[in-house]
């Protein structure tokens, strides 16, 4: 008889419910591309800066791999340079993106209210940068409850279902990405 | 694993004080007191829809009626439509799913217990956000209290220019809280569903009630996010001054309509599935015939749960879609009444030929198939573009989707409370009085939102405050706020029989109805643990097998 794990049908579940909040803004971001009358446009978004910040976010699914294999594996101390690593990536993406958004405010005076491309852009990578904000803080719990010795190797299936959250708002990001920064651009 | 286990020592429930017994309440995690919960809160603010509607067909009853003012009509159906959908129809059939699930697949409480406490308390708080908006909500402007921008919100009569002080905020945020709840809870469902089952139960021998909760768990996974997605775009343009749907700066109302309904057209079916679930396991047990068609019947759910998801936009033919997109959403509403019909024949195929016992769940069950039909007929005329194009917006959408929700739906709830009632309390409800409450109940529907078919061809449109005199509309209107009246003395009837038989109702024993699912299985009402001991099941109607050794089911169950 066919009995799946609980813990992973409830994150499946979750991730699901989450993709379809991200839908919602993404199909808004494309039905509004090329409809700001005036100021900026998307041409002000720079490459550069968001293609290194990818790299780490995309690094850090490798790292969180690497984290939970060793948990899995017993090596404790090993699973939290991963996870520490992993948290490291995740915040440089957070600054990187503040960085970003700084830039844009100040010397493109491109808010959120400025037009609707302000509209759509802050508002969905706003709302990526909220799911990795999260992420962290999920990643965060897991790294000081394992630092104060209460995670075991026995809790590695429940650490798993975080790393699945953590590869979820990465692949978020490739189709954020795509559509800022490839279709939208 | 939980917590929920109490410790053997508690003492029983009649010894404790009030105040220990209601602490118990507040903490519990026990599928079965979140069930009753939300079953009683949802049955709560069904009085208070009702009170809302009941002032509306006060002033509605006689031409240029002067009982309220336009600004608090336009609160009252605002109210009425959101408490109804989210206040009523989410909590109990989602809660009437949480108390029976995990019983009948042999569970012995929900997957995640704790997360399902969570999804009551933030539906509570929803609710309370929404009927705060009545005293907190009227910022400086001097401006309307409670929303009033209609249950749909259509855009941009939302916006921050036409909707000033906070009552639209207040709805944003009281349904985003309480659609939190939802997701909470249909991820709970249906992960009980698929890894909770106990030995034996193969998806194919789940009571229907399971494949329909989840099939809703699966659409409210995909739908109320949606809806999530767009109230979340609506407050940002309120507090931060963007423009999705800001039509003054490039934004599109239109947007928010096909968001809205790509989340609406789903709810529905999410608002009905369970009932179909509830009437599935009435109507086989009280016609004492095995249900027919099993496989036919989770094959339509699952089809209408597909198809659900695109039909969104015929709520929307009369805004000017393109010919082909009013094409495809028509012929897809009319694709979707093919899976429903196949579910009424096998409702009807399985009374045929049985010992049908009219108690009160079996009339309710009836009369949702007949009501059902009626109100799937009127769906299906209103799939055909040219007939919304005359009548949208008019009393004869309300009298429609009134057979659909009420006739259906609310007559399921009924249907299902009558019929679990004995397990969930151990007492019996009066079935003089329950006939007495479904022939009134009945004929006040009837009366009440049958003449707004009539009133809608006549060209009454839905949502006004007021009609002039002479345009023929004042006999319908009468006695649709007649029917009002019947249908309220029915749910006072409704009240007094569930307050006198929690005091006296006839002892239920375990198994009143003689039924064939698990749920029957256990005491009534099942101890904080469920089973005492999780059963092994081998077939789709273990009860039978264990009445009628000589001849189970599973001797005839064919095997894939």
């Amino acid at each position: 008889m066919w009995r799946p794990s609980r813990g992973k049908v409830g994150m499946i579940c979750l991730i699901a419910a989450e993709s379809c909040i991200f839908l919602t803004f993404v199909v808004a971001y494309l039905f509004y591309i090329g409809k700001s009358a005036t100021g900026p446009q998307p041409a002000v978004l720079g490459l550069g800066l968001v293609i290194v910040n990818s790299i780490a976010l995309f690094s850090s699914s490798f790292t969180v791999v690497a984290a939970v294999r060793a948990l899995q594996r017993g090596q404790q101390s090993v699973c939290w340079r991963w996870l520490a690593a992993t948290i490291c990536l995740g915040a440089f993406f957070v600054c990187g993106t503040g960085f970003e958004w700084n830039g844009l405010m100040h010397e493109h005076t491109l808010y959120p209210s400025t037009n609707l491309f302000g509209t759509t852009f802050y508002s969905l990578v706003g709302l990526h940068l909220f799911h990795v904000i999260v992420g962290l803080m999920l990643l965060s719990t897991v790294l000081v409850l394992g630092l104060t010795g209460c995670v075991k190797s026995r809790h590695a299936h429940a650490f798993d279902l975080v790393s699945w959250y953590w590869h979820f708002v990465d692949a978020v990001w490739v189709v954020v990405f795509v559509t800022v920064y490839v279709i939208g651009r | 694993m939980t917590l929920s286990h109490s410790h053997p020592t508690t003492p029983a429930e009649g010894t404790q004080t009030l105040g220990a017994r209601l602490h118990g309440w507040a903490v519990t995690v026990d599928h079965k007191r979140l069930g009753i919960l939300y079953v009683c809160f949802g049955l709560f603010f069904f009085v208070v829809a009702g009170i809302e509607a009941a002032i509306m067909r006060a002033q509605l009853a006689q031409a240029a009626g002067k009982v309220v003012d336009p600004a608090t009509f336009n609160q009252l159906f605002t109210m009425h439509g959101t408490t109804m959908v989210f206040l009523v129809g989410m909590p109990i059939l989602l809660g009437m799913g949480n108390y029976l699930i995990p019983l009948m697949v042999g569970a012995r409480d929900m997957a995640f217990p704790r997360l399902n406490a969570f999804g009551l308390w933030l539906f509570v708080f929803g609710a309370g956000l929404l009927y705060y908006s009545y005293v907190g909500a009227q910022g400086l402007y001097g401006d309307s209290a409670a929303p009033d921008v209609g249950w749909f919100a259509y855009a941009p009569l939302t916006n921050k220019t036409f909707s000033r002080g906070n009552s639209t905020d207040y709805w944003i945020l009281g349904i985003m809280v309480s659609g939190f709840g939802s997701i909470t809870t249909a991820i709970n469902l249906l992960t009980t569903i698929l890894a909770m089952r106990c030995p034996g139960m193969t998806l194919m021998r789940m009571p229907l009630m399971g494949w329909m909760m989840l099939v809703v768990s699966v659409l409210v996974i995909i739908a109320i996010p949606v809806l999530t997605g767009a109230q979340i775009m609506l407050l940002l343009d309120r507090s931060l001054g963007m423009h999705f749907f800001d039509t003054q700066n490039g934004g599109s109302s239109i947007l928010w309509q096909h968001l809205f309904w790509f989340f609406g057209h789903p709810e529905v079916y999410i608002l009905i599935l369970p009932a179909f679930g509830f009437i599935s396991e009435v109507i086989p047990v009280f016609s004492r015939k095995v249900i027919f068609g099993y496989p036919l019947m989770v094959a339509a759910t699952v089809s209408i749960g597909f198809i659900s998801l695109g039909v969104w936009a015929h709520h929307m033919f009369a805004i000017g879609m393109p010919p082909a997109l009013n094409a495809f959403f028509a012929a897809s509403t009319f694709l979707i009444a093919v899976p429903t019909g196949i579910k009424i024949f096998n409702w009807i195929g399985t009374m045929v030929g049985g010992r049908i016992i009219f108690a009160t769940p079996m009339l309710f069950a009836t009369a949702f198939v007949a009501m059902f039909i009626f109100g799937g007929l009127t769906g299906v005329m209103l799939a055909v573009v040219p007939f919304t194009w005359q009548l949208s917006d008019s009393y004869f959408v309300v009298g429609h989707f009134h057979y659909v929700l009420f006739g259906g739906t609310v007559f399921g709830i009924f249907s299902g409370f009558f019929y679990w009632f004995p397990k969930a309390t151990g007492r019996m409800l009066s079935e003089r009085l329950g006939k007495w409450f479904f022939w009134l109940l009945f004929a006040g529907f009837n009366l009440t939102f049958f003449p707004m078919h009539i009133s809608g061809i006549l060209g009454m449109p839905r949502r006004i405050y007021m009609y002039q005199p002479d345009r023929g509309l004042e006999l319908w209107n009468m006695l649709s706020s007649i029917g009002v009246i019947i249908q309220a003395i029915a749910i006072v009837i409704f009240i007094w029989n569930v307050v006198v038989s929690l005091r006296k109702g006839r002892a239920a024993g375990d198994d009143p109805w003689n039924a064939w699912t698990l749920e029957w299985s256990t005491k009534s009402p099942p101890p904080e643990w469920n089973f005492d001991q999780v059963p092994t099941v081998g077939s789709a109607r273990p009860l039978w097998d264990a009445k009628n050794p000589s001849d189970p089911d599973s001797h005839h169950e064919r095997t894939a």
